[in-house]
Order: structure tokens, then C-alpha cells, then sequence
């Protein structure tokens, strides 16, 4: 019963992480990785180890965002 | 709470991710993915602490405090890029 | 008790769907806001609530997430749509009223 809920989670983190990969926007494609992190913490609240699952919200939906999004602000927005 | 009913309310979450992520996929702007991630984030703190309920385990509820702080200051990050622009 | 925590656990998960089924069908970004942020932030609460009903000693934990959630949730859509309106993301063709139009054209002016 729980392996396919775990299996649909599964899933939809490869879909985010392919949508991260084939976005030209950069600002989307950094709110696509930040989904990816969501899901990830999810998963490891799955497999039963909620201080990781602590580590990866934080570190995943918080700071890894305003890292890359100070890095778009220096750069330039849209690739080629 | 019985083992069917659990199911039942953790498959409506993950179909509600599901068709937050659909959103996420098609939206034609950069704004219309951060309402997704805002959605995804609430629908989150929801069921991290139903699977607490589920898993019996009082320390799960520290994860989803954590969470919900966190997934704000990312979201706020987000909004301010956009409005400043380019 | 048991019971009743049971039904209002259910009713917040018929608000989270309902929340995530309204981010996919409607229009434009302004409606998806307003679907996403005030059904889930019901939904949330509903749901946390009734974890709270369920177990009687993790109740005021509960209420504290509860409260977060009810906190923040506001803040973020706000600033999405005030960053969205700003940079002029475009309304839906049945929108009858723009009140913020004369606003921005004596800014600009």
C-alpha cells in the first residue's frame, strides 16, 4: 500500500528534475529545482529519517533558491 | 482511523501534487510556477504532519515547523526577483 | 473523538484537492492565486487540526504549525501578486474591472 504512494512520489520528482533540465527561463528551471528538493524531503520522510528530511528542506527549498536567484541577478536571465 | 482511509486521504494529496506539478509544467509564465511552488508547499506541510499521525512519531512535527518557515523566505526570494525584473 | 477528528482531517484534504485542482483549471495568474493560497490555507488547517483532535497530546505543537501556516501563507501570495501585477503579467479576456490600471498610469506619469 505505502510502495505505491512512494513509487508516485518517485515519479513526480523525475518529472520536475526533466523540467528543470529542458527550461530556457532560468528562473523557472530554479523553481522547478526547488520542487525537486521539496519532493526529495518528502522521500526521506518516507524511508523514515526526518532529520535529513530537515537538512534537505532547508538547505533545498530555502537557501539553494536565493543562492541561484543572487546568481541570475549577476548574470543574465534567459539562454540561448 | 483505519488502514483504507489513510489511503484514500494520502492518494487525494499525492493527485493534488500531481495536478500542482501538471500547473508547474504548462504555466506560461515564471509567476504562474511560483503559485504551484506555493500551492506544493502548503499541500506539504499538510501531509508531513498526517504521515507524522501515520508513522506514530512525536519528533516528525519538528520537520514540518521547520518547513513551513523555510519554504517562505525561498517563496519571498522568488517574488522580489520578479519584481525587480531582469 | 476519534471520529470526529477523522471527519475533520477529511474535509481539510476536500479543500487541499480542491485548492490543487483550481491552481490547474483556472485562467489566469490572479484566480490561481486566489484558489491556491486561501482554499489550502484552509485545508491546512483543517487537516492539522484534526491530526491535533486525533492525538490529544501533539495539540498545541499542532496549533503552533497551524498558526505558521496561517502566517506565512498570506505574506507569500501577496508578494507574488504585487510582483506579478508590477511587471504587468497579463489578465484574462473576461476580467470586467482593472483598478490598479489609472494607479500605474499616474506612476508613470
Amino acid at each position: 500500500m505505502m510502495i505505491i504512494v512512494v513509487s508516485l512520489f518517485v515519479l513526480l520528482m523525475l518529472v520536475a528534475a526533466v523540467a528543470a533540465l529542458i527550461f530556457k527561463d532560468l528562473m523557472s528551471a530554479v523553481i522547478a529545482a526547488c520542487m525537486v528538493s521539496l519532493i526529495a524531503s518528502i522521500l526521506f520522510y518516507f524511508l523514515q529519517a526526518p532529520d535529513v528530511a530537515m537538512a534537505e528542506a532547508s538547505i533545498g527549498a530555502a537557501l539553494i533558491t536565493a543562492v541561484f536567484i543572487v546568481a541570475i541577478r549577476r548574470t543574465e536571465r534567459f539562454e540561448e | 482511523m483505519s488502514g483504507t482511509i489513510i489511503f484514500i486521504y494520502l492518494a487525494f494529496i499525492g493527485a493534488g501534487i500531481f495536478l500542482c506539478l501538471l500547473r508547474m509544467l504548462k504555466g506560461p509564465t515564471a509567476s504562474d510556477r511560483a503559485v504551484a511552488v506555493d500551492t506544493i508547499t502548503t499541500t506539504v506541510v499538510a501531509l508531513l504532519v498526517f504521515l507524522g499521525f501515520v508513522f506514530k512519531r512525536y519528533v516528525y512535527l519538528d520537520v514540518a515547523l521547520v518547513y513551513s518557515l523555510l519554504a517562505f523566505v525561498g517563496l519571498v526570494a522568488i517574488a522580489r526577483f520578479l519584481e525587480k525584473g531582469i | 473523538m476519534n471520529g470526529f477528528g477523522t471527519i475533520i482531517t477529511g474535509i481539510g484534504v476536500l479543500f487541499l484537492f480542491l485548492g490543487n485542482l483550481g491552481v490547474l483549471r483556472l485562467p489566469d495568474v490572479y484566480n490561481r492565486i486566489q484558489a491556491g493560497t486561501k482554499c489550502t490555507t484552509l485545508g491546512a488547517f483543517l487537516a492539522i487540526l484534526g491530526i491535533g483532535i486525533l492525538e490529544p497530546s501533539w495539540f498545541w505543537k499542532a496549533c503552533l504549525i497551524a498558526l505558521f501556516v496561517m502566517a506565512t501563507n498570506p505574506i507569500s501570495s501577496h508578494a507574488i501578486a504585487r510582483a506579478s501585477n508590477k511587471i504587468g503579467v497579463p489578465l484574462c479576456h473576461k476580467t470586467v474591472v482593472d483598478q490598479t490600471k489609472d494607479f500605474k498610469k499616474d506612476r508613470k506619469t
